[in-house]
C-alpha cells in the first residue's frame, strides 16, 4: 500500500496534466477534454440523428437505423482505426491522435445518444404533438418548441451515464498513443517496471472515483425528475430511461 | 482518391490462416468470457437477492467497480498487474498456458458479469414479491419457487438487457488486442501493416464484427418473440 503513495507522490502531476508546463497536455486533463469535446459535439449530430429515426419519411428513417446498427454493432477499436487511416485521406493531411480521437467519439456517442433522445421522444404523452399542431405549430415548431426540450429534460440522467461511458472509451485513445490518462499510466509503467499492480490500481482509481461520482450524481438528478414528473403528469418517462439503458457504451 | 477494391489480398500467403485464426480466437474468447459472465452474474444475482447486508454490499461494491472502470483498464489490472501478485509457481503456469488469452477471458468475462448480474437483479425485482408468497404457500420449497416461478418470469424481463450486455461482450474481445491475443483486431492489424491495402483488409474485419452482432441481435429479438406471454 506504502508504494501506492509513494507512485502518486512522484507522479501525480504526470497522471493529472502530463508533461504539460513543459511539454504537451495529457493525464487526466486530456481524458476529461476527450470527453467533454466528444459529447458536446456529439449532442447536436444525435439531436438530428434521433429526430431522423422518429421523423414520417421511411428513407430518413431507414438511414438513421442503419447508422446506429452499425455503430451498435462494430467495436469502438475499428472505428478509431477506420478514422485513423481515412481522415487523412478524406482532408489530405495528417491529424494527430487527439483529432482522431475526437472524431471516433463524436460518430460513436452520437448514435448512442441519439438512442436516448429517442427514447426521450417517445417516452412523452402523445397529447404533446397532437395539442401543439392542434395549436397550428409546424412539424418543426412542434420539435423544436414543445417535444425536444421536455424530451432532453428527461434524459440529463441517462446523458450523465453516457458522459461516463464516453469517458471509459477515452482510455482507448491508449491504441492510437493518445496523450490520455491509461498512456499515462502505462508510462509510468514502463519506468518503474516493478510495480505494475500498484500503477494499475491507482489507474483504475481515478477512473472509479470519476466515473461514480457522476454516476451518483446521475442517480440524484433521476430521482428528482421522477419527483417533479410524478407532480405534472403521469409520464413514461421512467421507463423510457430503462430503454435508453438497453444500450451502453464499452 | 481511386477507390477500387481487391479482396484477393486477403487470401494471399499467409492471410487466410491469420483471418481464420482471428476468427476462431474471438469465437472462442467470446464464448468462454459469456459463459463464465452468466455463471459468476447469476451467482451475484442470488447474493444480491439474499437477506444478508454484507453479502449484498459485497456485490453492489463488485457491480459499481466494474461498471466505472474502463473494460481497457481491467485487463491491464488482470494482465499486468495480478500476475505480480502470484507466486512464482501460478505465474509460470500462466505464461506456459497463454496468459494473455486466459487473462483476456477472465477480464472480459468478470466485467460483463456485474451488468448480467444488474439486469437479472432488475427482472427479478420486477416479479410481485406476492408471487414467491403464493408458491411457498403452496408448498414449494425456495428452489422450485425461484426455477419455477420467479426466474422464468425474471428472464423474460431481463432478456433485451441481457443481450445488448451480450453485444457488448462481443464487442469487448476485441480490447484482448492491446495484451497481444491474436483475435480478429490483432489480426487485422497485422495484415493491413504488411499488405498495406488498408481498406479491404478492415471491411471485411468490419464487416465480420457487424455480422456477427446483428446476428447475436436476431437471435435475441426471436427468443423474446418467443419466449412472450401472449396477451389474450
Amino acid at each position: 500500500m506504502g508504494d501506492v503513495f509513494t507512485i502518486l507522490r512522484d507522479n501525480w502531476m504526470l497522471l493529472l496534466i502530463g508533461q504539460y508546463p513543459t511539454g504537451p497536455l495529457g493525464g487526466l486533463a486530456i481524458t476529461v477534454l476527450l470527453s467533454l469535446l466528444g459529447l458536446l459535439l456529439a449532442f447536436p449530430l444525435s439531436v438530428c440523428i434521433a429526430v431522423a429515426r422518429t421523423s414520417p419519411f421511411a428513407w430518413l428513417r431507414r438511414s438513421a437505423m442503419a447508422l446506429i446498427y452499425v455503430v451498435r454493432g462494430v467495436p469502438l477499436v475499428m472505428f478509431i482505426f477506420w478514422v485513423y487511416f481515412f481522415v487523412p485521406l478524406l482532408i489530405g493531411r495528417t491529424v494527430g491522435g487527439f483529432t482522431t480521437m475526437v472524431v471516433t467519439l463524436v460518430i460513436y456517442q452520437a448514435a448512442y445518444l441519439a438512442e436516448i433522445v429517442r427514447a426521450g421522444l417517445e417516452g412523452l404523452p402523445q397529447g404533446q404533438e397532437e395539442a401543439a399542431r392542434a395549436v397550428g405549430l409546424s412539424y418543426m415548431q412542434t420539435m423544436t418548441k414543445v417535444l425536444l426540450p421536455q424530451a432532453l429534460y428527461n434524459m440529463v440522467p441517462a446523458m450523465i451515464s453516457q458522459f461516463v461511458s464516453t469517458i471509459k472509451e477515452t482510455s482507448l485513445g491508449y491504441v492510437i498513443s493518445v496523450n490520455e490518462l491509461t498512456f499515462a499510466a502505462n508510462q509510468i509503467n514502463s519506468t518503474l517496471l516493478t510495480k505494475p499492480f500498484q500503477v494499475y490500481f491507482i489507474l483504475a482509481a481515478i477512473y472509479f472515483a470519476l466515473c461514480f461520482s457522476l454516476t451518483q450524481f446521475a442517480r440524484h438528478m433521476e430521482g428528482r425528475i421522477a419527483a417533479k414528473r410524478a407532480g405534472t403528469a403521469k409520464s413514461k418517462a421512467a421507463s423510457a430511461h430503462t430503454n435508453a439503458k438497453v444500450l451502453p457504451a464499452a | 482518391m481511386s477507390v477500387k477494391l481487391d479482396f484477393s489480398v486477403l487470401l494471399r500467403d499467409e492471410y487466410p490462416r491469420m483471418i481464420l485464426n482471428g476468427l476462431a480466437t474471438m469465437f472462442e474468447l467470446t464464448a468462454l468470457a459469456w459463459l463464465l459472465a452468466v455463471v459468476v452474474g447469476t451467482i451475484l444475482a442470488m447474493i444480491r437477492m439474499s437477506n444478508s447486508r454484507i453479502a449484498q454490499a459485497f456485490v453492489a461494491t463488485y457491480v459499481e467497480v466494474h461498471q466505472n472502470v474502463p473494460m481497457l483498464v481491467q485487463i491491464f489490472i488482470w494482465y499486468f498487474g495480478i500476475p505480480a501478485l502470484l507466486p512464482k509457481d501460478v505465474q509460470h503456469w500462466f505464461n506456459t498456458h497463454n496468459s494473455e488469452f486466459l487473462f483476456a477471458f477472465i477480464a472480459v468475462g468478470l466485467c460483463a458479469a456485474a451488468y448480467i448480474s444488474e439486469s437479472l437483479r432488475g427482472g427479478i425485482r420486477s416479479i410481485p414479491k406476492s408471487q414467491v408468497e403464493a408458491s411457498r404457500a403452496l408448498g414449494l420449497s425456495f428452489l422450485q419457487s425461484s426455477r419455477l416461478v420467479v426466474l422464468p418470469q425474471a428472464i423474460r424481463i431481463a432478456l433485451p438487457t441481457l443481450i445488448s450486455h451480450t453485444v457488448l461482450l462481443f464487442k469487448n474481445t476485441s480490447l484482448a488486442m492491446t495484451i497481444g491475443v491474436a483475435e480478429l483486431t490483432y489480426a487485422t492489424r497485422e495484415i493491413e501493416s504488411q499488405s498495406f491495402q488498408t481498406v479491404e483488409v478492415y471491411l471485411f474485419s468490419t464487416m465480420a464484427y457487424l455480422m456477427v452482432s446483428l446476428l447475436i441481435m436476431g437471435a435475441g429479438t426471436m427468443l423474446e418473440d418467443r419466449y412472450r406471454i401472449k396477451a389474450r
